[in-house]
């Protein structure tokens, strides 16, 4: 079946999800979107199985509380994609801006290029829920803080390393973080640790890198043959130390 | 141990005339303070709370308690507080966290306001005569009405108006989390929100399965750390609330520790059993009014604009400026929440000096939304500290819409204000997860009392009213007429907008 297609322009966002929705509601598994021009929480909210391509730059919140669609963006994204969300995929052909992957419960998302700040902030997980982030360039400071649960993989493939800002898991108590390359102990936060990613680790990293080189035309097996670290929590109780009662 | 053991804060003594022996209070009393041993009860008062179970169970009146048997040489200054502070600090070299609301004995404004009635000039209104209404909603309210008559002369609206709550009394339940609370808690709350045809909060603990018959008296909770948030439970809602602050803790974020998470409460705060639930100090996709902004309408984009979203923030001290901040973000109603808020657990430090009292928060955002001509676009919530009628009445004569009630609802249930909530040990059923403590709450009668509460304070306020000349809510909010400052300085009437008593 033909993809559903929508002209953006002019459009505001309530305007454009109402159509998504209707669509959805009504079966449609396909939705091709031309001309978004900053239009945010594009498919907030949303549940279902469709598949929406969207060709241009969607703006803040884009899959914020999603649960269930795939969203793939040609193009960058704005402000926190995959906001608060449960269930689904979301692909970036760019770069995205802060807070992506922000206090997601469920789902993956795939950025080709850069993430701004506070990557993966406060991901946690749920039962069979885990969210994923993978990111093929660099991120910006605190990258995974307070982060309780999920993974986050940084492939540092552009011009600099993957990250060289602070910060870096300050506060995490559960999920970890995998960097290619070297992370000087320095940038790491109050409460994260450490250590080479080994063979055990690289096996729970290959689907997800696998993945990603399969939307950006890479190869999955060298890449992940490259040295990773480990970033992960110290303690799953990190203020359980701060604290007396009166 | 250097410092040595501090006084006992409390002294059991049993009357053994009349004691029978009967033991409910070695069944009562969960912190362990009784003990059954060759035919006497023997006691360790170290370990009370003042929770007052014992003696609410003993069916003989046969137990004493007193508080503070053991007195330190008195200073004005180096109170028994400050110097306990310092012998836990010394020993831990920790943050001191403490329960319920804040502890130091600031002057009450409410209690320096005073109401009025009518004398001779206009006649006070009979409530039992007079239809008295108290109805209230809660939301934006247009700032004109389009109209259009059609040749029959009906009147057709054409303005789209927001959803709003409605209420038969503006009383509310504030958040209290599913965790922070039983559900049992939860449960007497809910019913008697329901049957009062009023609303309650979920906290950030998200919404339980027991719950979801009252979801549409539920105010679902988001706050920075979204547990229990996801598209269904933004659905169920019948509002949605952005916390940003607290009134316990201004500021500051939370902390559920892990062993209060058990499987129910893991299940719908969506975490694993025995983790602790961080909420972050800030939310952090809102560093700016602007991302405020895009939160409040990605949860309207996400509710398809069918819900009302309100954002509740501490009361400091640019209060007034940030409400009319809000005011702007498409929210529909903002809470303040003073200094006197309860809480499960807070920083002492936090909750006992940081933050200001409802009173001159509610009355200077108030005026500040009428100064920018923008007071229809959100309603005002006042909350921390409301303890009885006549502190709702002076609330909403101060600029509230409505009010909520956390402390002095968790009291109807039998709460005695102990301040021991963070240990989960709650002998009244209410901040515990202990199934036998939690059983000890029947949410039938919970409920009745909850609903008991806001009933009699209903009838209060509109004899208050009514004794007053007012017979609608609308009359009554922002009317500073029918207030007085009794012994408040100049400084203080003048935030408030009232005048001194005779003038």
């Amino acid at each position: 079946m033909a993809a559903y297609r929508i002209d953006a322009a002019d459009l505001s966002y309530t305007q454009l999800n109402q159509i998504i929705r209707a669509r959805v509601a009504e079966g449609t598994k396909e939705i091709e979107i031309e001309n978004v021009l900053g239009q945010r929480f594009i498919a907030d909210g949303l549940k279902g199985d469709v598949r929406i391509t969207i060709h241009g730059v969607p703006g803040g919140d884009l899959g914020m509380f999603m649960s269930g669609p795939t969203c793939i963006v040609h193009g960058n994204a704005e402000h926190a994609p995959g906001n608060t969300m449960d269930a689904g995929t979301i692909v970036i052909h760019g770069s995205a801006g802060d807070a992506v992957a922000h206090s997601m419960r469920g789902g993956k998302i795939f950025v080709r290029d850069d993430i701004g700040y506070r990557g993966g902030i406060h991901m946690k997980e749920y039962r069979s829920k885990r969210p994923c982030l993978v990111v093929g360039g660099s991120a910006r400071a605190f990258l995974g803080e307070y982060m309780a649960g999920g993974l986050i993989i940084v492939l540092g493939l552009g011009t600099g390393p993957a990250i060289s800002e602070r910060g870096i898991g300050s506060g995490i108590h559960g999920g970890e973080i995998f960097v290619r390359g070297e992370v000087p102990p320095h940038l790491l936060g109050v409460g994260a640790k450490i250590s080479p990613a080994g063979r055990e680790e690289k096996e729970r990293m290959a689907p997800l890198i696998g993945e990603f080189a399969g939307y950006f035309g890479l190869d999955g097996e060298s890449l992940l043959s490259e040295e990773y670290v480990r970033i992960a929590p110290s303690s799953s109780r990190p203020f359980a130390n701060k604290y007396v009662w009166e | 141990m250097s410092i040595g053991a501090v006084p006992p804060r409390y002294r059991i003594s049993i009357d053994r005339d009349q004691c029978m022996l009967c033991e409910r209070c070695v069944e009562s009393c969960p912190y362990g303070v009784f003990r059954s041993s060759d035919g006497r009860i023997l006691i360790d008062s170290r370990r009370c709370t003042a929770c007052h179970r014992c003696i609410a169970m003993c069916p003989r009146d046969a137990i004493d308690l007193k508080e503070r048997p053991v007195d330190y040489r008195s200073h004005p200054l180096w109170t028994r507080e400050i110097r306990e502070s310092i012998y836990t600090q010394a020993r831990s070299g920790k943050i001191i966290l403490a329960g319920m609301g804040n502890a130091l004995p600031y002057p009450v404004i409410f209690d320096r306001l005073v109401l009025d009635a009518c004398q001779v000039t206009n006649p006070s209104i009979d409530p039992l005569r007079e239809p008295m209404e108290l109805r209230t909603y809660v939301g934006k309210k247009p700032s004109r009405l389009e109209i259009r008559k059609d040749e029959k002369g009906d009147v057709e609206l054409l303005t789209k108006l927001s959803p709003n709550l409605m209420l038969e009394t503006p009383i509310m339940i504030a958040h209290m989390s599913y965790g922070a609370i039983s559900r049992n808690a939860q449960l007497s709350l809910a019913r008697a929100a329901k049957e009062m045809g009023t609303y309650m909060g979920t906290g950030e603990g998200g919404l339980h399965h027991a719950l979801y018959p009252y979801q549409d008296r539920m105010i679902v909770q988001v706050a920075s750390g979204r547990f229990g948030v996801d598209i269904d439970y933004l659905e169920r809602g019948a509002a949605i609330e952005i916390k940003i602050g607290q009134g316990a803790k201004p500021g500051l974020g939370g902390h559920l520790p892990g062993e209060k998470v058990d499987e129910d409460v893991s299940s719908t705060r969506m975490i694993p059993v025995g983790t602790d639930a961080l909420s972050p100090f800030p939310h952090h996709d809102i560093y700016s009014i602007e991302d405020l902004k895009q939160l409040v309408r990605s949860l309207k984009e996400a509710t398809e604009w069918k819900k009302p979203v309100f954002v509740k923030i501490a009361a400091v001290h640019n209060t007034a400026a940030i409400a009319a901040g809000i005011a702007r973000s498409s929210a529909d109603a903002v809470v303040i929440d003073g200094f006197r808020g309860g809480t499960g657990a807070a920083p002492k430090v936090a909750r006992d000096h940081v933050g200001i009292p409802i009173e001159a928060a509610i009355a200077s955002a108030d005026a500040k939304l009428r100064e920018q001509g923008i007071r229809n676009e959100v309603s005002l919530i006042a909350s921390g500290g409301i303890r009885e009628s006549a502190d709702v009445a002076k609330a909403i004569i101060l600029g509230a819409d409505a009010v909520y009630i956390g402390t002095a609802a968790l009291v109807a249930l039998g709460c005695r204000v102990c301040g021991n909530c963070y240990r989960g040990l709650c002998p009244w059923g209410i901040a515990t997860q202990r199934e036998d403590l939690v059983s000890r709450l029947d949410p039938e009668t919970g409920s009745k009392q909850a609903a008991n509460l806001i009933q009699a304070w209903t009838h209060e306020l509109s004899e208050l009213m009514g004794a007053a000349g007012i017979n609608s809510i609308e009359s009554l909010r922002g009317n500073r007429d029918r207030l007085r400052g009794y012994m408040l300085d100049e400084g203080l009437m003048k935030v408030l907008d009232v005048k001194t008593v005779g003038a």
